[in-house]
């Protein structure tokens, strides 16, 4: 599947605000919101709410993408929020703060850097993770003929 | 309420220096001091003057534009050669290597030694000048 690799760049900055009032309402039903999100997202990208919010508001008024973009690096990333911002929910929503202060920070880190840079920070992250958890991957097969 | 916007406020003076710190980094082709390696496993031709060696993952948005600008660099020089691997098909090879981040590009001369090497997305000029030094004059196509 590709994107149009405006759609997570969008996204990134609609988290990115949801995430800055996250922080400041301490809002852990928002970071649960959030986390649901994700990972819808990640899940189905093409049914990825802020995604939709692109395609309704602005990929109209705007010109069609020159390029597109894998869909598998932005599911990657949004899995990673995914784990991060649910750590932060369940830190609200328990009453334990400052889990859910540092983990929606760094949630803010990433969601800012892509936005801002179009840096993907889970993206960079995942060769340093494969390379630490070993094992090569199995390549691709054709499968078998029936 | 106004604890929680310094905070967040300051979280994004934090990142912008980070993004800043990265984009001054990013592509930029440095001098590689490392050992010869032997790459032909990886389908580096010994005798080839210029090889783009590039090592790409199927979590790499980079990777693409990457490749795009080694292919263009090959295609626009004889002698250039642009090979792309999976770096998580080569996971030995890329702790050998020392390889972190995706992409990362090697620059290989014609004995095999590894004379530079970009993380992220190198410039084509960048790249061009990093290698011309290798290649015969008029070697542009």
């Amino acid at each position: 599947m590709m994107l149009d690799p405006r759609s997570p760049r969008f996204a990134a900055a609609v988290t990115t605000v949801v995430l800055i009032l996250i922080l400041v309402f301490r809002s852990g039903w928002l970071a649960l919101a959030q986390a649901v999100v994700f990972a819808i997202s990640a899940w189905s990208p093409g049914w990825s709410p802020y995604g939709l919010l692109y395609r309704a508001l602005l990929a109209s008024r705007l010109p069609r993408p020159t390029e597109l973009e894998p869909a598998a690096p932005v599911r990657f990333a949004q899995f990673l929020g995914f784990v991060i911002i649910a750590i932060a929910a369940a830190g609200y929503l328990t009453g334990v703060t400052l889990l859910g202060l540092v983990f929606t920070g760094l949630a803010l880190v990433a969601a800012f850097l892509n936005a801002a840079f179009g840096l993907c920070l889970g993206c960079e992250m995942y060769l340093g993770y494969r390379r630490l958890t070993g094992k090569p991957t199995p390549a691709r097969v054709p499968a078998p003929l029936p | 309420m106004t604890a929680g916007l310094t905070t967040a406020l300051g979280i994004l003076a934090a990142a912008t220096v980070l993004g800043l710190w990265w984009r001054r980094r990013d592509g930029r082709l440095r001098p590689s001091t490392g050992p010869v390696a032997d790459l032909t496993d990886l389908g580096v031709r010994p005798g080839t003057p210029v090889t783009l060696l590039q090592f790409s993952s199927a979590f790499c948005a980079p990777c693409r534009v990457t490749s795009r600008v080694c292919a263009e660099v090959a295609a626009r020089f004889e002698g250039v050669e642009h090979i792309e691997v999976d770096a998580e098909a080569h996971l030995a090879d890329v702790r050998r290597l020392d390889i972190w981040r995706t992409p990362t590009v090697l620059v290989v001369d014609r004995g095999g030694a590894i004379v530079y090497r970009a993380t992220g997305t190198p410039g084509k000029a960048q790249v061009i000048a990093a290698i011309a030094a290798l290649l015969p004059a008029g070697a542009a196509r």
